[in-house]
């Protein structure tokens, strides 16, 4: 260790030095690779919703073709419950940040804090473009953080197929299970309306025939708790109630 | 020469059974519990980890004779950090599917001793070219340890390889309980402990002599 080493000036010039060439590295990896991720998170997204809409096992991997061949993105107005046309790059969750689709829910049942008036539907259609399912993205506060997820239900709009979760910061083991092949296999068949109403829910003592309730996860009282006011907040009329209700698909 | 290359082949090799970093050293031991559930978590793991040792080694080393000692830890940091944030970067673009399961265990390769470790204990009196294959070995050290547990990990837990059946699961028709244990991080400490114990054998040198 020389002394020259140690002068203050000496000292500061090296770690701007070291900062800035990390810097650039940092920059030029994160910049030139951006293209490539945006492209991979876009197809995990189509993965979740090809999951969602039953399709997985038969898309064997090509994820795109098989999404753009059975899948139709529409976007719906959740106050009136109609079909909507919008710009090609419009992102229902960025929107939530926009003053023009930004809406406050009050109340706010499932903590979403915000959310866009305009959302994403879709359609999953047969061979031959009849729709089969409609997968809706939902979202909610659970244990730790935000959860989002789709579901998946039949034509009737009353009968759920498959709920998806694709991102949440809930407990692995517990909370995490929510993305359990077993307990989402659960979901299979229940029915999300009885006379108007949102009866679907989660609880302790859910019997396999009971039609309105899934077995709520064990150890993860919150998180459950999240997921089913999550469900109820999108079914309401401050989500998909309209839409639900008025089934415009079928028009 | 032949003095350099055994020198380099000790420097190489060495950590692997002789010096590991996890069964010797202790070190890296919280990722080594954690991604070990797969095989192929725990190969993309060692990857990651080897090429974050072996480079900032190398660009530590190139850099040591410059940097002041009095921030000798942050100029390191520094370095590490980036080389880190890059390796999440490119796994993020071209292996979307394991970086999501690696999650946050790629970046706390920063934290990592092992890089620490070797950067402040080797690559600040070495010259390049040995620290960077000093990197290369710790992190074949800590490869070796990884990709064995994840095996038996793999094996016992889910009843495959690399996603490659080769014990039949009951839930697939075949004769297989798979054991839920060997999922959970924590078994990693037993399997890891067993390690240990069997290197120590072999190597009866590595015994730490009783206080």
């Amino acid at each position: 260790m020389s002394a020259p080493k140690e002068t203050l000036g000496r000292t500061i010039g090296i770690v701007v030095a070291v900062c800035l060439v990390c810097s650039i590295v940092v920059s030029t990896a994160a910049v030139g690779l951006r293209e490539k991720q945006q492209i991979n998170q876009q197809i995990d997204k189509q993965t979740n919703i090809l999951d969602a809409a039953g399709l997985l096992e038969d898309a064997a991997g090509d994820v795109q073709s098989t999404y753009s061949k059975y899948i139709e993105e529409r976007y719906i107005e959740l106050a009136s419950g109609k079909y909507v046309e919008v710009t090609a790059d419009f992102d229902m969750f960025k929107a939530a940040k926009d003053p023009e689709y930004q809406v406050i829910p009050t109340p706010d049942i499932a903590s979403v804090f915000r959310h866009s008036k305009v959302v994403n539907v879709y359609h999953v259609k047969d061979e031959n473009g009849a729709l089969k399912r409609l997968v809706l993205p939902v979202y909610g506060s659970g244990l730790w953080g935000m959860m989002y997820g789709f579901l998946a239900l039949d034509g009737d709009g009353n009968t759920v197929r498959n709920l998806v979760y694709y991102d949440h910061k809930e407990t692995p083991g517990l909370g995490g299970e929510v993305q359990n092949p077993a307990w989402k296999a659960l979901w299979n068949g229940k029915l999300l309306f009885k006379g108007g109403d949102v009866a679907i829910g989660l609880s302790k003592t859910a019997t396999p025939d009971n039609k309105y309730a899934v077995d709520a996860l064990s150890g993860a009282t919150l998180t459950s708790n999240g997921v089913e006011n999550t469900l109820k907040f999108w079914l309401s009329k401050q989500g998909f109630g309209n839409y639900l209700s008025q089934q415009p698909w079928k028009a | 020469m032949s003095t350099d290359s055994k020198e380099m082949r000790k420097v190489l090799l060495g950590p692997i059974l002789d010096n590991n970093p996890i069964a010797l050293q202790i070190l890296g031991v919280c990722s080594a519990l954690a991604v070990t559930s797969k095989l192929e978590i725990a190969l993309v793991m060692s990857l990651a980890l080897t090429s974050v040792v072996a480079f900032s080694n190398l660009f530590i080393s190139i850099i040591r004779n410059f940097i002041p000692s009095s921030v000798r830890i942050i100029v390191q940091m520094t370095v590490i950090a980036s080389l880190v944030i890059v390796v999440d970067q490119i796994l993020k673009a071209y292996s979307y599917d394991i970086s999501k399961q690696l999650s946050v265990f790629v970046g706390l390769i920063i934290t990592n001793c092992i890089v620490m470790g070797r950067a402040e204990a080797y690559a600040m009196k070495s010259p390049p070219l040995m620290s960077f294959l000093d990197g290369i070995g710790n992190g074949l050290g800590y490869s070796f340890v990884l990709i064995v547990i994840g095996t038996i990990k793999e094996i016992i837990g889910f009843g495959t390889l690399l996603g490659y059946e080769i014990l039949p699961l009951v839930q697939n028709g075949g004769w297989y309980q798979a054991n839920g244990l060997l999922i959970l991080p924590f078994s990693s400490f037993f399997l890891i402990g067993g390690m240990i114990w069997f290197i120590r054998t072999i190597r009866p040198a590595q015994v730490e002599p009783k206080e």
